[in-house]
């Protein structure tokens, strides 16, 4: 396959996951709240720029109002929700500490080759152009969860989860033109739900931890402890 | 027909009403009123079941059948017994000053929510508004883990909201692949995703894809059944929350999450036609019994030592449909249904003992049965059938099991047979000072509701006797649908 061969839309359809992918990486490495927040907000309006692409191209008309959910809820409603809580809980000035970043991104490159390994009898499978980019859907998906699993910080978990959201909309985007609308509206409702939970959270666990620090969460274990 | 969408309606219409109710008493006999109706309804749907057999509604997004027709009778009978519980308890927690009167309304809403999202779970034909209501049910119960606000608790939400979100974001991508495996030959996108669309069309179904999908899948909903090692957030949430919340996430949120798995599986086995699917549930299931069983031994909190003993019996039922024969899955449906009545009457119980002695610590509950004999009693009743003794339920249903274990890997028998031993010990060791022992002396009885884990019980020792009928022919029916022969072809 040789890229100038290609149409216009067959090589913006594969410039744009490679972008979501590098976002995920971006998210990977940032230690600023603000700036993940703002790589988030990034990657959601890459995945409807993508959405609209292949709604003009499929002409699959229900993708249109998928867009337009993405739109709203992971550019706009989501970053904006984030951010006001970043300034509310006063860490906007905070950096956390990564642990062994270099690490965490060598890991971020081998979950990527792991996903085309498992990918692989998948795409052999599917007529759509947007097939290359299942690989880097799943990528996306474990990415995120890498993050969470990294991250100290109650606030870069959610923006881990979140992505994790972004990774699944992607997928069932490029392998199948989206879901059933229905489902769609069903997930963006239980998205919008938990995005709103995470916030009372933040203040749960501020109020009775002092810090957004969930390794000081770690009263609860197999041990016996002095109870009261 | 008309019943169907009323079991979904009338929790809906709860959620409404009673977050626009804000005086406290009201609101505990509106929760009961409102799941009571639910439970009615749920009633005259299994009857329309029981006569007209298996139920489409006409625009296909629901589907009754033998196998859920019963989990939503039990969802909604073990829903109401649960409100009738909480109802005297949390008045007593709002008098303790634990929770507040608004919260108390948070708790009556979610309530509500929670079995909205269980009952869509169960009745949707649909895969994707399965996987929708799954995480509901998660965002329904998150926020009553923490009710009591206490350090632990809102510890235990949080693990349980992440671990949970990140494990059934799995089962999301399997359901895409499931998707993306099923639109190749239906011509109507909106049909790939009807569950009775696929079972039609699972040979079509490309396997490689298919295997795929169900590690996802078995990975997602996986962790919400509470499979080792992905079972972390449970007994920390299911200890630190109020306890009728305890009865109804270890009774009936595990289950729907295990019949999501099974009608996965029901897909999967038709695609594959080979036993990769039973293969890996076995696997999981003897895993999380085992180490389940032997958790049992280092437990300090009663509720915790109760949570374990549910990922014990959780896996067990995994263990069984992973076997896939028909006298073993029909086993693993009968230990759904008391292994859910026994588990949430023992939560009951659980809550007046922890009421009475001011604790959940085990070492620290003691002398029940002096105290309080019916209290005392329910304990070592309820622990006596969770432990497997005749005449209950459970001893039926575990025979079952380890006959069917016995014919298709004998070997495995005796790892099941040690299990069950170590088990029983963990259980009896904590239990036997509770109820026998010396009772501190300021221990004052508690006023306590035990009908409805008599009740429970008493149907979960009827179970163990005869089972009615009607239940063995919805039993059967559905081992048919997992399995495709009936479970008395082979002979006992």
């Amino acid at each position: 396959m040789k890229l100038t061969t290609l149409t216009l839309y067959e090589q913006a359809i594969l410039v744009l996951p490679s972008l979501i992918l590098y976002t995920s990486f971006a998210l990977l490495a940032q230690n600023r709240l603000l700036s993940l927040i703002n790589i988030f907000a990034i990657q959601g309006t890459l995945l409807t720029i993508t959405t609209i692409l292949v709604a003009l191209v499929s002409h699959q008309h229900h993708l249109y109002i998928s867009a337009l959910l993405a739109f709203g809820l992971k550019v706009l409603f989501i970053p904006w929700l984030l951010r006001q809580h970043v300034f509310r809980l006063n860490l906007h000035h905070e950096a956390e500490a990564i642990e062994n970043p270099a690490l965490i991104l060598t890991g971020g490159v081998a979950l990527v080759i792991f996903s085309y390994y498992v990918a692989l009898p998948i795409e052999q499978l599917s007529t759509l152009v947007t097939r290359n980019t299942i690989a880097i859907s799943m990528a996306n998906v474990l990415l995120s969860m890498l993050l969470i699993i990294a991250r100290r910080q109650a606030i870069s978990q959610v923006v881990g989860f979140m992505a994790m959201e972004n990774g699944l909309f992607f997928a069932a985007l490029v392998s199948t033109y989206g879901m059933p609308m229905i489902v769609e509206l069903g997930i963006a409702f239980d998205v919008l739900v938990a995005a709103v939970l995470f916030g009372v959270f933040f203040f749960h666990i501020r109020e009775s931890l002092d810090t957004l620090d969930v390794d000081r969460m770690n009263r609860l274990t197999e041990v016996e402890k002095n109870l009261e | 027909m008309n019943s169907l969408y009323l079991v979904l309606f009338i929790p809906l219409a709860g959620i409404i009403l009673l977050t626009l109710v804000t005086h406290g008493r009201g609101a505990g006999w509106l929760n009961i009123v409102m799941i009571f109706l639910t439970f009615c309804a749920s009633l005259t749907l299994a009857l329309e079941v029981l006569y007209q057999g298996p139920q489409l509604s006409a625009n296909r997004l629901f589907y009754i059948d033998a196998f859920n027709v019963y989990l939503i009778v039990l969802t909604t009978f073990v829903g109401l017994n649960t409100a009738i519980f909480s109802r005297p308890y949390m008045a007593y927690e709002v008098e303790r000053k634990r929770v507040s009167l608004p919260q108390m309304r948070v708790y009556y809403t979610m309530y509500q929510a929670f079995i909205f999202a269980m009952l869509l779970a169960l009745m949707t034909n649909n895969l994707g508004i399965l996987w929708v209501a799954m995480e509901a049910a998660t965002l329904a119960t998150v926020l009553l883990v923490s009710l009591y606000r206490t350090p632990e608790s809102i510890e235990a939400a949080w693990k349980y909201f992440i671990l949970c979100g990140v494990g059934i974001a799995q089962a999301l991508f399997g359901t895409i692949l499931l998707y993306f495996a099923a639109e190749k030959f239906i011509p109507d996108h909106n049909d790939a995703l009807l569950w009775s669309v696929l079972y039609e069309h699972a040979h079509q179904l490309d396997p490689a894809v298919v295997s795929i999908a169900f590690v996802f899948l078995l990975v997602g909903y996986g962790t919400k059944v509470g499979l080792v090692p992905l079972h972390n957030w449970l007994p920390d949430a299911h200890s630190e929350g109020p306890t009728p919340m305890s009865a109804v996430l270890s009774g009936l949120l595990l289950n729907v999450a295990l019949y999501a798995l099974v009608r996965m599986k029901v897909l999967v086995d038709g695609s594959l036609h080979n036993e990769l699917a039973g293969h890996l549930m076995m696997g999981f299931g003897m895993l999380s019994f085992l180490v389940a069983a032997l958790f049992l031994h280092r437990q300090y909190d009663i509720k915790r030592l109760f949570s374990y003993s549910s990922i014990e019996h959780m896996g067990l039922m995994t263990f069984a449909f992973g076997i896939g024969t028909p006298l073993a899955t029909f086993g693993a449906l009968l230990h759904m249904t008391v292994h859910s009545l026994t588990k949430s009457a023992i939560f009951i119980t659980v809550g007046h003992a922890t009421h009475i002695a001011g604790t959940q610590s085990i070492s620290k509950i003691r002398g029940l049965i002096r105290t309080q004999p019916e209290v005392g009693w329910g304990l070592l009743m309820g622990t006596t059938a969770i432990a497997g003794f005749p005449p209950f339920g459970l001893f039926t249903s575990e025979f079952l099991l380890l006959v069917a274990t016995m014919k298709s890997y004998p070997w495995l028998t005796v790892l099941l047979l040690v299990g069950l031993a170590v088990a029983f010990a963990g259980l009896f060791k904590n239990i036997q000072p509770m109820v026998y022992g010396e009772p501190p002396a300021e221990q004052k009885a508690v006023r306590a509701n035990m009908l409805p884990v008599i009740l429970q019980l008493m149907l979960v020792l009827w179970l163990g006797l005869a089972i009615p009928g009607f239940l063995a022919g919805w039993f059967e029916q559905a081992t048919e649908l997992i399995t495709g022969s009936l479970p008395w072809k082979e002979s006992l």
